[in-house]
Protein backbone atom coordinates (compact mmCIF):
# COMPACT_ATOMS: atom_id res chain seq x y z
CA UNK A 1 0.00 0.00 0.00
CA UNK A 2 2.92 2.22 0.89
CA UNK A 3 4.23 1.84 -2.67
CA UNK A 4 0.89 2.35 -4.34
CA UNK A 5 0.56 5.49 -2.28
CA UNK A 6 3.87 6.87 -3.51
CA UNK A 7 3.48 5.71 -7.09
CA UNK A 8 -0.01 6.88 -7.95
CA UNK A 9 -0.67 10.26 -6.36
CA UNK A 10 -4.07 10.53 -8.03
CA UNK A 11 -5.15 7.35 -6.23
CA UNK A 12 -4.24 8.71 -2.79
CA UNK A 13 -7.61 10.22 -1.84
CA UNK A 14 -9.41 7.07 -2.94
CA UNK A 15 -7.09 4.86 -0.92
CA UNK A 16 -7.78 6.99 2.12
CA UNK A 17 -11.49 6.85 1.36
CA UNK A 18 -11.52 3.13 0.70
CA UNK A 19 -12.58 1.96 4.19
CA UNK A 20 -15.20 4.71 4.58
CA UNK A 21 -16.70 4.24 1.15
CA UNK A 22 -16.76 0.44 1.50
CA UNK A 23 -18.49 0.68 4.86
CA UNK A 24 -20.95 3.35 3.80
CA UNK A 25 -21.74 1.79 0.43
CA UNK A 26 -22.44 -1.61 1.98
CA UNK A 27 -24.09 -0.54 5.22
CA UNK A 28 -25.71 2.73 4.23
CA UNK A 29 -26.16 3.25 0.48
CA UNK A 30 -27.13 -0.36 -0.24
CA UNK A 31 -29.70 -0.42 2.60
CA UNK A 32 -31.03 2.91 1.34
CA UNK A 33 -31.66 1.42 -2.10
CA UNK A 34 -33.13 -1.75 -0.60
CA UNK A 35 -35.66 0.42 1.26
CA UNK A 36 -36.50 2.16 -2.01
CA UNK A 37 -37.03 -1.19 -3.76
CA UNK A 38 -38.96 -2.57 -0.81
CA UNK A 39 -41.33 0.35 -0.87
CA UNK A 40 -42.53 -0.76 -4.33
CA UNK A 41 -43.19 -4.36 -3.26
CA UNK A 42 -46.28 -6.03 -1.87
CA UNK A 43 -46.82 -7.39 1.57
CA UNK A 44 -47.26 -11.17 1.77
CA UNK A 45 -50.21 -12.77 3.53
CA UNK A 46 -48.16 -13.73 6.60
CA UNK A 47 -46.10 -10.59 6.80
CA UNK A 48 -43.33 -11.47 4.36
CA UNK A 49 -42.61 -9.64 1.13
CA UNK A 50 -43.93 -10.65 -2.26
CA UNK A 51 -41.69 -9.45 -5.09
CA UNK A 52 -44.38 -7.82 -7.11
CA UNK A 53 -44.08 -4.25 -8.29
CA UNK A 54 -46.82 -1.92 -7.10
CA UNK A 55 -47.25 1.69 -6.12
CA UNK A 56 -50.03 0.79 -3.72
CA UNK A 57 -47.86 1.58 -0.69
CA UNK A 58 -47.45 5.16 -1.83
CA UNK A 59 -51.14 5.47 -2.55
CA UNK A 60 -51.83 4.25 0.97
CA UNK A 61 -49.58 6.97 2.35
CA UNK A 62 -52.25 9.39 1.14
CA UNK A 63 -54.99 7.46 2.91
CA UNK A 64 -56.41 10.00 5.39
CA UNK A 65 -55.57 7.61 8.22
CA UNK A 66 -51.84 7.97 7.51
CA UNK A 67 -51.79 11.26 5.70
CA UNK A 68 -53.27 12.99 8.73
CA UNK A 69 -50.38 11.68 10.79
CA UNK A 70 -48.03 13.11 8.20
CA UNK A 71 -49.73 16.49 8.43
CA UNK A 72 -49.76 16.32 12.23
CA UNK A 73 -46.06 15.53 12.31
CA UNK A 74 -45.43 18.52 10.06
CA UNK A 75 -47.54 20.70 12.29
CA UNK A 76 -45.80 19.47 15.46
CA UNK A 77 -42.35 19.96 13.90
CA UNK A 78 -43.28 23.47 12.71
CA UNK A 79 -44.67 24.51 16.12
CA UNK A 80 -41.57 23.05 17.78
CA UNK A 81 -39.29 25.03 15.47
CA UNK A 82 -41.22 28.24 16.07
CA UNK A 83 -41.22 27.71 19.84
CA UNK A 84 -37.47 27.02 19.78
CA UNK A 85 -36.95 30.26 17.88
CA UNK A 86 -39.12 32.23 20.29
CA UNK A 87 -37.27 30.82 23.29
CA UNK A 88 -33.87 30.43 21.70
CA UNK A 89 -33.37 33.84 20.09
CA UNK A 90 -33.54 35.85 23.33
CA UNK A 91 -31.39 33.24 25.03
CA UNK A 92 -28.76 33.52 22.29
CA UNK A 93 -28.97 37.31 22.52
CA UNK A 94 -28.60 37.08 26.29
CA UNK A 95 -25.35 35.13 25.89
CA UNK A 96 -23.92 37.77 23.52
CA UNK A 97 -24.58 40.47 26.14
CA UNK A 98 -22.44 38.66 28.72
CA UNK A 99 -18.83 39.77 29.20
CA UNK A 100 -16.60 38.10 26.57
CA UNK A 101 -14.61 36.04 29.07
CA UNK A 102 -17.71 34.36 30.51
CA UNK A 103 -19.54 33.68 27.23
CA UNK A 104 -17.75 30.36 26.82
CA UNK A 105 -19.14 29.23 30.17
CA UNK A 106 -22.67 30.20 29.15
CA UNK A 107 -22.33 28.28 25.88
CA UNK A 108 -20.92 25.32 27.80
CA UNK A 109 -23.87 25.45 30.20
CA UNK A 110 -26.08 25.10 27.15
CA UNK A 111 -24.18 22.03 25.98
CA UNK A 112 -24.28 20.03 29.21
CA UNK A 113 -27.98 19.07 29.03
CA UNK A 114 -27.48 18.53 25.30
CA UNK A 115 -24.80 15.93 25.91
CA UNK A 116 -26.97 13.90 28.25
CA UNK A 117 -28.99 11.07 26.80
CA UNK A 118 -32.06 12.12 24.84
CA UNK A 119 -34.09 9.23 26.26
CA UNK A 120 -33.33 10.36 29.79
CA UNK A 121 -34.21 13.97 29.07
CA UNK A 122 -37.52 12.77 27.70
CA UNK A 123 -38.07 10.54 30.71
CA UNK A 124 -37.42 13.53 32.99
CA UNK A 125 -40.44 15.26 31.45
CA UNK A 126 -42.52 12.10 31.79
CA UNK A 127 -42.09 12.23 35.57
CA UNK A 128 -43.11 15.91 35.53
CA UNK A 129 -46.05 15.82 33.14
CA UNK A 130 -47.98 12.62 33.87
CA UNK A 131 -51.61 13.40 34.47
CA UNK A 132 -52.29 11.92 37.91
CA UNK A 133 -48.84 11.17 39.24
CA UNK A 134 -46.69 13.82 37.57
CA UNK A 135 -44.87 16.34 39.73
CA UNK A 136 -46.51 19.42 38.19
CA UNK A 137 -50.10 18.29 38.66
CA UNK A 138 -49.61 16.73 42.11
CA UNK A 139 -47.84 19.86 43.33
CA UNK A 140 -50.45 22.25 41.94
CA UNK A 141 -53.27 20.17 43.43
CA UNK A 142 -51.65 19.80 46.84
CA UNK A 143 -51.09 23.56 46.92
CA UNK A 144 -54.79 24.00 46.24
CA UNK A 145 -54.21 25.91 43.01
CA UNK A 146 -55.91 23.23 40.94
CA UNK A 147 -58.84 20.97 41.65
CA UNK A 148 -58.42 18.67 38.67
CA UNK A 149 -55.17 17.71 36.97
CA UNK A 150 -54.27 19.61 33.81
CA UNK A 151 -54.04 17.56 30.59
CA UNK A 152 -50.28 17.89 30.27
CA UNK A 153 -49.48 14.41 29.07
CA UNK A 154 -50.38 12.10 26.20
CA UNK A 155 -51.11 14.93 23.77
CA UNK A 156 -49.42 17.18 21.23
CA UNK A 157 -48.53 19.68 23.94
CA UNK A 158 -46.37 17.10 25.74
CA UNK A 159 -44.68 16.09 22.49
CA UNK A 160 -43.91 19.69 21.50
CA UNK A 161 -42.58 20.44 24.98
CA UNK A 162 -40.37 17.34 24.89
CA UNK A 163 -39.06 18.22 21.42
CA UNK A 164 -38.42 21.87 22.32
CA UNK A 165 -36.54 20.73 25.39
CA UNK A 166 -34.53 18.26 23.36
CA UNK A 167 -33.56 20.52 20.47
CA UNK A 168 -33.43 24.04 21.96
CA UNK A 169 -29.59 24.13 22.02
CA UNK A 170 -29.64 23.29 18.30
CA UNK A 171 -31.42 26.61 17.76
CA UNK A 172 -29.51 28.71 20.27
CA UNK A 173 -26.00 27.79 19.08
CA UNK A 174 -26.24 28.85 15.41
CA UNK A 175 -28.22 31.98 16.33
CA UNK A 176 -25.62 32.84 18.94
CA UNK A 177 -22.86 32.30 16.39
CA UNK A 178 -24.60 34.71 13.99
CA UNK A 179 -25.28 37.35 16.67
CA UNK A 180 -21.74 37.07 17.96
CA UNK A 181 -20.36 37.94 14.51
CA UNK A 182 -22.63 40.96 14.32
CA UNK A 183 -20.73 44.22 14.03
CA UNK A 184 -21.59 46.43 17.02
CA UNK A 185 -20.87 49.61 15.07
CA UNK A 186 -23.90 48.85 12.89
CA UNK A 187 -26.14 48.91 15.97
CA UNK A 188 -24.55 52.14 17.17
CA UNK A 189 -25.00 53.70 13.74
CA UNK A 190 -28.68 52.77 13.79
CA UNK A 191 -29.09 54.24 17.27
CA UNK A 192 -27.23 57.40 16.30
CA UNK A 193 -29.73 57.79 13.47
CA UNK A 194 -32.52 57.69 16.08
CA UNK A 195 -33.84 54.24 15.19
CA UNK A 196 -36.07 52.90 17.95
CA UNK A 197 -35.22 49.60 19.67
CA UNK A 198 -37.71 47.64 17.59
CA UNK A 199 -36.55 49.25 14.39
CA UNK A 200 -32.94 48.37 15.19
CA UNK A 201 -34.05 44.82 15.81
CA UNK A 202 -36.14 44.35 12.67
CA UNK A 203 -33.95 46.34 10.27
CA UNK A 204 -30.48 45.42 11.52
CA UNK A 205 -30.25 42.55 14.01
CA UNK A 206 -32.86 40.23 12.51
CA UNK A 207 -31.68 40.33 8.86
CA UNK A 208 -28.07 39.82 9.92
CA UNK A 209 -28.92 36.89 12.20
CA UNK A 210 -31.07 35.23 9.54
CA UNK A 211 -28.41 32.69 8.41
CA UNK A 212 -28.17 31.47 12.01
CA UNK A 213 -31.95 31.40 12.36
CA UNK A 214 -32.32 29.35 9.18
CA UNK A 215 -29.57 26.92 10.19
CA UNK A 216 -31.09 26.55 13.65
CA UNK A 217 -34.57 26.02 12.22
CA UNK A 218 -33.28 23.24 9.97
CA UNK A 219 -31.46 21.60 12.87
CA UNK A 220 -34.67 21.62 14.92
CA UNK A 221 -37.22 20.89 12.20
CA UNK A 222 -35.60 17.80 10.66
CA UNK A 223 -35.14 15.72 13.83
CA UNK A 224 -38.55 16.88 15.10
CA UNK A 225 -40.26 15.65 11.94
CA UNK A 226 -38.59 12.26 12.28
CA UNK A 227 -39.11 12.04 16.04
CA UNK A 228 -39.70 8.59 17.45
CA UNK A 229 -38.67 8.52 21.12
CA UNK A 230 -40.50 11.68 22.23
CA UNK A 231 -43.97 10.73 20.92
CA UNK A 232 -43.42 7.13 22.06
CA UNK A 233 -42.84 8.27 25.65
CA UNK A 234 -44.71 11.56 26.03
CA UNK A 235 -47.49 10.83 23.52
CA UNK A 236 -48.78 8.18 25.91
CA UNK A 237 -49.51 5.77 23.06
CA UNK A 238 -52.28 8.04 21.77
CA UNK A 239 -50.50 10.94 20.09
CA UNK A 240 -48.35 9.52 17.33
CA UNK A 241 -46.04 10.88 14.65
CA UNK A 242 -44.66 9.46 11.38
CA UNK A 243 -41.73 7.85 13.17
CA UNK A 244 -44.08 5.78 15.32
CA UNK A 245 -46.25 4.71 12.39
CA UNK A 246 -43.12 3.59 10.55
CA UNK A 247 -41.81 1.66 13.52
CA UNK A 248 -45.23 0.02 14.01
CA UNK A 249 -45.05 -1.37 10.47
CA UNK A 250 -41.85 -3.15 11.44
CA UNK A 251 -42.48 -4.12 15.05
CA UNK A 252 -46.22 -4.83 15.13
CA UNK A 253 -48.03 -4.78 11.78
CA UNK A 254 -45.28 -6.61 9.88
CA UNK A 255 -45.93 -4.60 6.76
CA UNK A 256 -42.36 -3.83 5.81
CA UNK A 257 -43.05 -2.58 2.28
CA UNK A 258 -45.52 0.00 3.59
CA UNK A 259 -43.12 1.03 6.37
CA UNK A 260 -40.42 1.43 3.71
CA UNK A 261 -42.71 3.58 1.56
CA UNK A 262 -43.53 5.85 4.51
CA UNK A 263 -39.89 6.32 5.42
CA UNK A 264 -39.05 6.96 1.75
CA UNK A 265 -41.59 9.79 1.68
CA UNK A 266 -40.19 11.15 4.95
CA UNK A 267 -36.62 11.07 3.65
CA UNK A 268 -37.59 12.76 0.37
CA UNK A 269 -39.28 15.59 2.29
CA UNK A 270 -36.20 16.06 4.44
CA UNK A 271 -33.78 15.97 1.54
CA UNK A 272 -35.88 18.60 -0.22
CA UNK A 273 -35.82 20.77 2.89
CA UNK A 274 -32.04 20.37 3.14
CA UNK A 275 -31.54 21.21 -0.53
CA UNK A 276 -33.66 24.34 -0.22
CA UNK A 277 -31.61 25.28 2.80
CA UNK A 278 -28.29 24.86 0.99
CA UNK A 279 -29.64 26.78 -2.00
CA UNK A 280 -30.83 29.70 0.11
CA UNK A 281 -27.63 30.01 2.12
CA UNK A 282 -25.32 29.83 -0.88
CA UNK A 283 -27.35 32.52 -2.63
CA UNK A 284 -27.07 34.71 0.45
CA UNK A 285 -23.34 34.23 0.52
CA UNK A 286 -23.19 35.15 -3.14
CA UNK A 287 -25.08 38.36 -2.42
CA UNK A 288 -22.74 39.20 0.44
CA UNK A 289 -19.73 38.63 -1.78
CA UNK B 1 -29.45 87.40 29.12
CA UNK B 2 -31.57 85.99 31.87
CA UNK B 3 -33.92 84.38 29.41
CA UNK B 4 -30.98 82.57 27.88
CA UNK B 5 -29.92 81.25 31.27
CA UNK B 6 -33.48 80.03 31.87
CA UNK B 7 -33.55 78.42 28.46
CA UNK B 8 -30.31 76.55 28.97
CA UNK B 9 -31.52 75.49 32.41
CA UNK B 10 -34.70 74.09 30.90
CA UNK B 11 -32.62 72.35 28.23
CA UNK B 12 -30.45 70.81 30.90
CA UNK B 13 -33.46 69.69 32.87
CA UNK B 14 -35.05 68.14 29.81
CA UNK B 15 -31.91 66.37 28.74
CA UNK B 16 -31.29 65.01 32.22
CA UNK B 17 -34.88 63.77 32.34
CA UNK B 18 -34.38 62.20 28.94
CA UNK B 19 -31.21 60.47 30.06
CA UNK B 20 -32.95 59.31 33.25
CA UNK B 21 -35.74 57.91 31.12
CA UNK B 22 -33.16 56.18 28.94
CA UNK B 23 -31.53 54.76 32.05
CA UNK B 24 -34.84 53.43 33.37
CA UNK B 25 -35.55 51.94 29.95
CA UNK B 26 -32.15 50.29 29.85
CA UNK B 27 -32.63 48.91 33.36
CA UNK B 28 -35.98 47.51 32.31
CA UNK B 29 -34.49 45.94 29.18
CA UNK B 30 -31.69 44.40 31.22
CA UNK B 31 -34.27 43.02 33.63
CA UNK B 32 -36.28 41.42 30.82
CA UNK B 33 -33.12 40.07 29.26
CA UNK B 34 -31.89 38.58 32.52
CA UNK B 35 -35.30 37.09 33.15
CA UNK B 36 -35.20 35.44 29.75
CA UNK B 37 -31.62 34.24 30.18
CA UNK B 38 -32.06 32.72 33.61
CA UNK B 39 -35.47 31.38 32.62
CA UNK B 40 -33.91 29.62 29.64
CA UNK B 41 -31.21 27.97 31.71
CA UNK B 42 -33.72 27.05 34.42
CA UNK B 43 -35.88 25.40 31.75
CA UNK B 44 -32.88 23.37 30.57
CA UNK B 45 -31.65 22.30 34.00
CA UNK B 46 -34.67 21.99 36.28
CA UNK B 47 -36.08 18.75 34.81
CA UNK B 48 -32.68 17.05 35.08
CA UNK B 49 -32.15 18.27 38.65
CA UNK B 50 -35.59 17.02 39.69
CA UNK B 51 -34.85 13.68 38.01
CA UNK B 52 -31.68 13.31 40.09
CA UNK B 53 -33.39 14.40 43.32
CA UNK B 54 -36.13 11.81 42.97
CA UNK B 55 -33.60 9.02 42.42
CA UNK B 56 -33.04 9.39 46.18
CA UNK B 57 -36.73 9.31 47.07
CA UNK B 58 -37.76 6.82 49.74
CA UNK B 59 -40.98 5.87 47.95
CA UNK B 60 -42.01 4.40 44.64
CA UNK B 61 -43.37 7.79 43.64
CA UNK B 62 -41.39 10.17 41.46
CA UNK B 63 -43.58 13.12 42.39
CA UNK B 64 -43.92 13.20 46.18
CA UNK B 65 -40.87 13.44 48.37
CA UNK B 66 -40.82 10.86 51.16
CA UNK B 67 -37.33 11.09 52.58
CA UNK B 68 -33.80 10.24 51.51
CA UNK B 69 -32.62 6.79 50.53
CA UNK B 70 -30.01 5.18 48.34
CA UNK B 71 -31.92 1.93 47.99
CA UNK B 72 -32.75 2.50 44.31
CA UNK B 73 -29.04 2.58 43.57
CA UNK B 74 -28.71 -0.69 45.50
CA UNK B 75 -31.51 -2.20 43.45
CA UNK B 76 -29.85 -0.96 40.28
CA UNK B 77 -26.52 -2.59 41.15
CA UNK B 78 -28.23 -5.86 42.06
CA UNK B 79 -30.22 -5.94 38.83
CA UNK B 80 -28.13 -8.29 36.70
CA UNK B 81 -30.04 -7.21 33.54
CA UNK B 82 -29.05 -3.58 34.02
CA UNK B 83 -25.43 -4.43 34.73
CA UNK B 84 -25.24 -6.72 31.70
CA UNK B 85 -26.72 -4.03 29.46
CA UNK B 86 -24.21 -1.54 30.85
CA UNK B 87 -21.35 -3.84 29.82
CA UNK B 88 -22.97 -4.34 26.41
CA UNK B 89 -23.16 -0.56 25.97
CA UNK B 90 -19.53 -0.08 26.89
CA UNK B 91 -18.34 -2.88 24.60
CA UNK B 92 -20.34 -1.64 21.61
CA UNK B 93 -19.17 1.92 22.23
CA UNK B 94 -15.49 0.99 22.51
CA UNK B 95 -15.40 -1.24 19.41
CA UNK B 96 -17.45 1.11 17.24
CA UNK B 97 -15.42 4.12 18.40
CA UNK B 98 -12.12 2.49 17.45
CA UNK B 99 -13.39 1.44 14.02
CA UNK B 100 -15.19 4.67 13.17
CA UNK B 101 -12.30 6.85 14.39
CA UNK B 102 -9.82 5.13 12.08
CA UNK B 103 -12.17 5.05 9.09
CA UNK B 104 -13.47 8.59 9.66
CA UNK B 105 -10.00 10.09 10.12
CA UNK B 106 -8.75 8.60 6.85
CA UNK B 107 -11.84 9.87 5.06
CA UNK B 108 -11.37 13.34 6.55
CA UNK B 109 -7.80 13.49 5.25
CA UNK B 110 -8.92 12.53 1.76
CA UNK B 111 -11.69 15.11 1.75
CA UNK B 112 -9.70 17.99 3.20
CA UNK B 113 -6.26 17.45 1.67
CA UNK B 114 -7.11 16.50 -1.89
CA UNK B 115 -9.44 17.56 -4.62
CA UNK B 116 -10.59 14.82 -6.93
CA UNK B 117 -13.40 13.71 -9.16
CA UNK B 118 -16.35 12.40 -7.22
CA UNK B 119 -15.50 14.48 -4.17
CA UNK B 120 -18.89 16.16 -4.15
CA UNK B 121 -20.62 12.79 -4.23
CA UNK B 122 -18.49 11.51 -1.33
CA UNK B 123 -19.30 14.69 0.56
CA UNK B 124 -23.00 14.00 0.12
CA UNK B 125 -22.59 10.36 1.18
CA UNK B 126 -20.67 11.42 4.28
CA UNK B 127 -23.32 13.99 5.24
CA UNK B 128 -26.38 11.82 4.60
CA UNK B 129 -26.14 9.65 7.73
CA UNK B 130 -26.20 12.85 9.80
CA UNK B 131 -29.18 14.38 8.02
CA UNK B 132 -31.34 11.27 7.80
CA UNK B 133 -33.41 10.75 10.95
CA UNK B 134 -32.30 7.81 13.03
CA UNK B 135 -35.61 5.99 12.64
CA UNK B 136 -35.11 5.86 8.85
CA UNK B 137 -31.52 4.65 9.22
CA UNK B 138 -32.66 2.07 11.77
CA UNK B 139 -35.25 0.46 9.51
CA UNK B 140 -32.86 0.60 6.55
CA UNK B 141 -30.33 -1.44 8.50
CA UNK B 142 -33.01 -3.77 9.87
CA UNK B 143 -34.18 -4.67 6.35
CA UNK B 144 -30.60 -5.00 5.13
CA UNK B 145 -29.55 -7.39 7.90
CA UNK B 146 -32.77 -9.33 7.51
CA UNK B 147 -32.36 -9.82 3.74
CA UNK B 148 -28.65 -10.55 3.68
CA UNK B 149 -28.83 -12.71 6.77
CA UNK B 150 -25.60 -11.27 8.09
CA UNK B 151 -25.13 -9.52 11.37
CA UNK B 152 -27.70 -10.87 13.78
CA UNK B 153 -25.52 -13.73 14.97
CA UNK B 154 -23.79 -12.72 18.19
CA UNK B 155 -20.14 -12.06 18.74
CA UNK B 156 -19.27 -14.03 21.89
CA UNK B 157 -16.61 -12.22 23.77
CA UNK B 158 -15.11 -12.05 27.24
CA UNK B 159 -15.09 -8.43 28.25
CA UNK B 160 -13.46 -7.81 31.64
CA UNK B 161 -14.26 -11.43 32.53
CA UNK B 162 -17.92 -10.97 31.69
CA UNK B 163 -19.13 -13.03 28.79
CA UNK B 164 -21.13 -10.98 26.31
CA UNK B 165 -23.00 -11.92 23.16
CA UNK B 166 -23.11 -8.80 21.01
CA UNK B 167 -24.79 -8.95 17.58
CA UNK B 168 -22.45 -7.73 14.85
CA UNK B 169 -25.37 -5.80 13.38
CA UNK B 170 -25.38 -3.34 16.31
CA UNK B 171 -21.67 -2.59 15.97
CA UNK B 172 -21.96 -2.27 12.18
CA UNK B 173 -24.83 0.19 12.57
CA UNK B 174 -23.01 2.29 15.16
CA UNK B 175 -19.90 2.51 12.98
CA UNK B 176 -22.08 3.47 10.00
CA UNK B 177 -23.47 6.56 11.73
CA UNK B 178 -20.27 7.45 13.60
CA UNK B 179 -17.92 7.61 10.58
CA UNK B 180 -19.57 10.82 9.41
CA UNK B 181 -19.37 12.55 12.78
CA UNK B 182 -15.70 11.64 13.22
CA UNK B 183 -14.94 12.81 9.67
CA UNK B 184 -16.56 16.22 10.33
CA UNK B 185 -14.67 16.86 13.56
CA UNK B 186 -11.32 15.77 12.09
CA UNK B 187 -11.93 17.83 8.94
CA UNK B 188 -12.56 20.92 11.03
CA UNK B 189 -9.20 20.36 12.72
CA UNK B 190 -7.42 19.76 9.42
CA UNK B 191 -8.91 22.94 7.96
CA UNK B 192 -7.50 25.14 10.72
CA UNK B 193 -4.12 23.35 10.80
CA UNK B 194 -0.96 25.14 9.80
CA UNK B 195 0.64 23.37 6.82
CA UNK B 196 4.01 25.06 7.13
CA UNK B 197 5.25 22.55 9.72
CA UNK B 198 4.72 19.71 7.27
CA UNK B 199 6.50 21.66 4.57
CA UNK B 200 9.36 22.30 6.98
CA UNK B 201 9.59 18.57 7.72
CA UNK B 202 9.87 17.71 4.05
CA UNK B 203 12.39 20.51 3.54
CA UNK B 204 14.45 18.76 6.21
CA UNK B 205 14.38 15.59 4.11
CA UNK B 206 11.75 13.70 6.07
CA UNK B 207 10.01 11.31 3.69
CA UNK B 208 6.24 11.44 3.39
CA UNK B 209 5.65 8.63 5.92
CA UNK B 210 7.94 10.22 8.47
CA UNK B 211 6.20 13.54 7.96
CA UNK B 212 2.85 11.86 8.31
CA UNK B 213 3.62 9.99 11.53
CA UNK B 214 5.84 12.57 13.22
CA UNK B 215 4.12 15.80 12.19
CA UNK B 216 0.68 15.38 10.64
CA UNK B 217 -0.78 12.82 13.05
CA UNK B 218 0.37 14.62 16.24
CA UNK B 219 -1.08 17.86 14.91
CA UNK B 220 -4.34 16.16 14.04
CA UNK B 221 -4.56 14.53 17.46
CA UNK B 222 -6.97 17.01 19.11
CA UNK B 223 -9.38 16.49 16.21
CA UNK B 224 -9.00 12.72 16.28
CA UNK B 225 -9.56 12.54 20.03
CA UNK B 226 -12.49 14.94 19.79
CA UNK B 227 -14.03 12.83 17.05
CA UNK B 228 -13.44 9.63 19.04
CA UNK B 229 -15.10 11.10 22.13
CA UNK B 230 -18.06 12.27 20.11
CA UNK B 231 -18.37 8.81 18.55
CA UNK B 232 -18.13 7.18 21.97
CA UNK B 233 -20.84 9.45 23.38
CA UNK B 234 -23.17 8.98 20.42
CA UNK B 235 -22.70 5.23 20.54
CA UNK B 236 -23.31 5.10 24.29
CA UNK B 237 -26.43 7.25 23.94
CA UNK B 238 -27.93 5.64 20.87
CA UNK B 239 -31.30 4.05 21.41
CA UNK B 240 -33.19 3.98 18.11
CA UNK B 241 -30.65 2.25 15.86
CA UNK B 242 -29.66 -0.28 18.53
CA UNK B 243 -33.31 -1.01 19.28
CA UNK B 244 -34.06 -1.92 15.67
CA UNK B 245 -30.83 -3.69 14.72
CA UNK B 246 -30.22 -5.82 17.80
CA UNK B 247 -32.82 -8.53 17.21
CA UNK B 248 -34.49 -10.05 20.26
CA UNK B 249 -32.86 -10.36 23.65
CA UNK B 250 -29.96 -7.95 23.34
CA UNK B 251 -30.02 -4.79 25.42
CA UNK B 252 -27.75 -1.84 25.71
CA UNK B 253 -28.41 0.49 28.65
CA UNK B 254 -30.68 2.92 26.72
CA UNK B 255 -32.66 0.01 25.23
CA UNK B 256 -33.04 -1.45 28.73
CA UNK B 257 -34.15 1.94 30.11
CA UNK B 258 -36.73 2.30 27.33
CA UNK B 259 -38.13 -1.12 28.22
CA UNK B 260 -38.32 -0.10 31.89
CA UNK B 261 -40.06 3.19 31.06
CA UNK B 262 -42.65 1.33 28.99
CA UNK B 263 -43.46 -0.82 32.05
CA UNK B 264 -43.82 2.10 34.41
CA UNK B 265 -42.06 4.94 36.17
CA UNK B 266 -39.95 4.07 39.21
CA UNK B 267 -37.12 5.87 41.03
CA UNK B 268 -34.92 2.99 39.89
CA UNK B 269 -35.07 4.44 36.37
CA UNK B 270 -34.11 7.78 37.90
CA UNK B 271 -31.11 6.09 39.49
CA UNK B 272 -30.00 4.54 36.18
CA UNK B 273 -30.56 7.92 34.51
CA UNK B 274 -28.40 9.65 37.11
CA UNK B 275 -25.65 7.13 36.44
CA UNK B 276 -25.85 7.79 32.68
CA UNK B 277 -25.89 11.53 33.37
CA UNK B 278 -22.65 11.22 35.34
CA UNK B 279 -21.16 9.27 32.47
CA UNK B 280 -21.97 12.04 29.99
CA UNK B 281 -20.59 14.69 32.34
CA UNK B 282 -17.31 12.80 32.70
CA UNK B 283 -17.05 12.37 28.92
CA UNK B 284 -17.77 16.04 28.37
CA UNK B 285 -15.17 16.98 30.96
CA UNK B 286 -12.56 14.83 29.20
CA UNK B 287 -13.34 16.37 25.83
CA UNK B 288 -13.01 19.86 27.33
CA UNK B 289 -9.57 18.97 28.68
CA UNK B 290 -8.54 17.82 25.21
CA UNK B 291 -9.67 21.11 23.73
CA UNK B 292 -7.79 23.10 26.31
CA UNK B 293 -7.88 26.16 24.07
CA UNK B 294 -11.35 26.64 25.45
CA UNK B 295 -12.43 29.49 23.19
CA UNK B 296 -16.01 29.77 21.98
CA UNK B 297 -15.26 28.30 18.59
CA UNK B 298 -14.01 25.06 20.15
CA UNK B 299 -16.88 24.76 22.55
CA UNK B 300 -19.31 25.22 19.69
CA UNK B 301 -17.77 22.15 18.03
CA UNK B 302 -19.24 20.06 20.84
CA UNK B 303 -22.67 20.66 19.44
CA UNK B 304 -21.93 18.27 16.60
Amino acid sequence: MHKVFAKYPSMRPWLLLLPASLWLFIFFIAPLFIVLIYSFQTRGTYGGVVWQFSIENFQRTFDPLYFNTFLRSFYIAAITTFACLLLGFPLAYYITTRPPQSRGTFVLALMIPFWTNFLIRTYAWLTLLRTNTGLINTTLISLGILKHPLPLFGNDFAIVLGLVYGWLPDMVLPVYAALDRLDNSLLEAAQDLYASGWRVFWRVIWPLSLPGVIAGSMLVFIPSLGAFVTPAILGGGKSLMIGNIISNQFLAAHDWPFGSAMSTVMMVVMLLATLIYFRSTSRKERVQA
Amino acid sequence: MSSEVVKSGVDQLQSSRRSRMALVKKRFNDLVLNFYGWGGYLFLYLPIIILVIFSFNDSRSTAQWAGFTTRWYGEMINDSQIILSLWNSLFVAIVSTILSTIIGTLAAMAMERYSFRGQLMMDAILYLPIIIPDIAMAIMLLIFFDITGIGFEPWHVNFFRISLAVPYSVIIGHVAFNISFVAIVVRARLAQMDNTLEEAASDLYANSWQTFWRVTIPMMMPGILGGALLAFTLSLDDFVITFFTSGAGFNTLPVRVFGMIKKGVTPKINAVSTLMLLFSLVLMGISLIFRKGGDDENIMDLSL
